[in-house]
């Protein structure tokens, strides 16, 4: 592997703070791709020719089209596409490799964060309320562990990207990719077992027969929602149930 | 609620519903983190967590993939918990009304999210030619613009929200009839339910989840019995 050429440590900072609003025009039809383009721009400023200069400008363009990632680790894009754009590598290659990236990026990222890292850290902070924890301990924990995650894998993401540029594949098969999804699973089932009985029973209060009644009903339906197999979207049934109970109250009192 | 205690919130309610998607995606946006903030400006921390709590378990079902459409927690959280810290103590039937508030605006700002991709997308049409130029003042431009009417749809939604449903779910509240306990039952009872169909639509294809998640709902159990 060759030694990725330097970049200054304030265009680091700002690609990397960039990486924040990369969905910012999130659209139906480019997607992330103009979040791309706003987020490697400083990484292209080095460019020969500088900023006005045609690599600049045929580069921007290029990272500027459609693209579709895990926002997270759109960032491994970013790097590596900045790299290759460096490395004046062809531009037919560099958008064959772009496209190429999509997919992966996209189902590692949502099965590792927004399937795993994200329920885990929310049902932590559940149970943590559920055993007593006040606003800031349940609040602040919440967003200290996520964000510890999040930025870490940004960061992480950026710099293999940068490192690697078009031979990042063997880096995104990293045990933390490859086997952190299963695993923040199975440690977000058990915590979702802890945290579910203990945040209801805090909301209602003491008392064993209401809470018990509560559990029997929550397992029953939890069970014929699993055998709707997606069918119905628990929020949308909430809202009925809850407009039905709405109504029931206030016309018992009429 | 006059517009000058109105405000606040609704700011808070564009801050936060731009942190859903737009920036920066720092989990400000979830129920847990909005509502009790919302519970802080109104001043009741603990009843904006408690909505919290409630919305959260629901929306633990919502998965943000992509082009997908969902529910928009962020500012929704905010009405709720804006709701339920102003009910203060007390009302019957309070919690649920709140909640229920809140889902009615997700529904909403799911659909408003909807329409702002849209807008962005005609933005990114009519920018072509500036973009195939590799122009950076319309890269930009575009970003720019997309951040700030995603700001100001979620600080219109949670005033417009909060100014209809305000009143009407006072009204509501005062009218309610079934005893505040089982009212609190029936409503985080809902959400539980949909927190572990969720649970079990998130992690069934795991192997071994089933066996983690029955291990710790016997803990839970446990400490539940340990705390009474």
């Amino acid at each position: 592997m060759t030694t990725p050429p330097r970049l200054s440590l304030r265009t680091k900072l700002n690609v990397a703070t960039r990486l924040f609003a990369i969905q910012g025009s999130w659209n139906y039809e480019t997607l992330l791709g103009n979040g791309v383009g706003f987020c490697i721009e400083p990484a292209l400023r080095g460019l020969p020719g500088g900023c006005d200069g045609p690599a600049y400008r045929e580069a921007l363009a290029r990272q500027s089209r459609y693209f579709n990632a895990h926002p997270y680790l759109a960032a491994v894009a970013v790097g590596a596409l900045a790299r290759a754009e460096h490395d004046r590598e062809p531009a037919e290659r560099i958008e064959r490799f772009r496209t190429a990236l999509c997919g992966p990026l996209g189902s590692v990222g949502d099965r590792l964060v927004w399937a795993g890292w994200l329920p885990l850290c929310s049902l932590l902070a559940l149970a943590v309320f559920g055993v007593g924890g006040g606003p800031l301990l349940v609040v602040g924990g919440f967003l200290l562990l996520y964000n510890a995650g999040h930025i870490a894998l940004r960061l992480w993401a950026l710099e293999t990207g940068w490192r690697n540029g078009l031979r990042v594949a063997p880096a995104l098969g990293a045990p933390v990719l490859r086997h952190g999804p299963e695993h923040v699973a199975r440690a977000a089932a058990l915590v979702a077992g802890i945290a579910i009985p203990l945040a209801l029973s805090r909301v209602i209060g003491p008392g064993r027969t209401l809470l018990g009644v509560e559990l029997v009903a929550v397992v029953a339906g939890a069970v014929l929602l699993a055998r709707l197999h997606g069918r119905v979207e628990g929020w949308r049934l909430a809202l009925g149930i809850l407009a039905a109970f709405v109504l029931f109250s206030v016309l018992r009192n009429g | 609620m006059i517009l000058l205690d109105l405000l606040p919130i609704a700011i808070l309610g564009g801050l936060l519903g731009l942190d859903v998607v737009s920036f920066p995606q720092a989990m400000l946006s979830r129920p847990l983190v909005a509502a009790t903030l919302a519970g802080v400006l109104v001043g009741h921390p603990l009843h904006g967590l408690v909505a919290g709590v409630v919305l959260e378990l629901i929306a633990l079902e919502t998965l943000p993939f992509g082009a997908s459409r969902y529910p928009e927690w962020g500012s929704a959280s905010v009405v709720g918990g804006a709701l339920a810290a102003g009910f203060g103590d007390g009302p019957p039937g309070a919690l649920v009304v709140a909640v229920l508030g809140a889902l009615a605006v997700a529904w909403a700002g799911g659909w408003t999210m909807f329409v702002v991709r849209r807008i962005n997308a005609s933005w990114a049409r009519r920018s072509r030619e500036g973009l195939e130029a590799g122009s950076y003042r319309t890269v930009a431009g575009l970003q720019l613009a997309g951040l700030t009417i995603d700001l100001a749809r979620g600080a219109l939604l949670t005033g417009g929200a909060l100014l209809v449903l305000a009143p009407l779910l006072h009204a509501v509240v005062s009218l309610w009839s079934v005893d505040p306990r089982i009212s609190r039952g029936v409503v985080v009872g809902v959400s539980a339910t949909v927190a572990a169909g969720a649970a079990w639509k998130i992690f069934h294809t795991t192997r071994g989840a089933r066996w983690y998640f029955l291990g710790g709902a016997a803990i839970g159990l446990a400490v539940i019995g340990m705390l009474e």
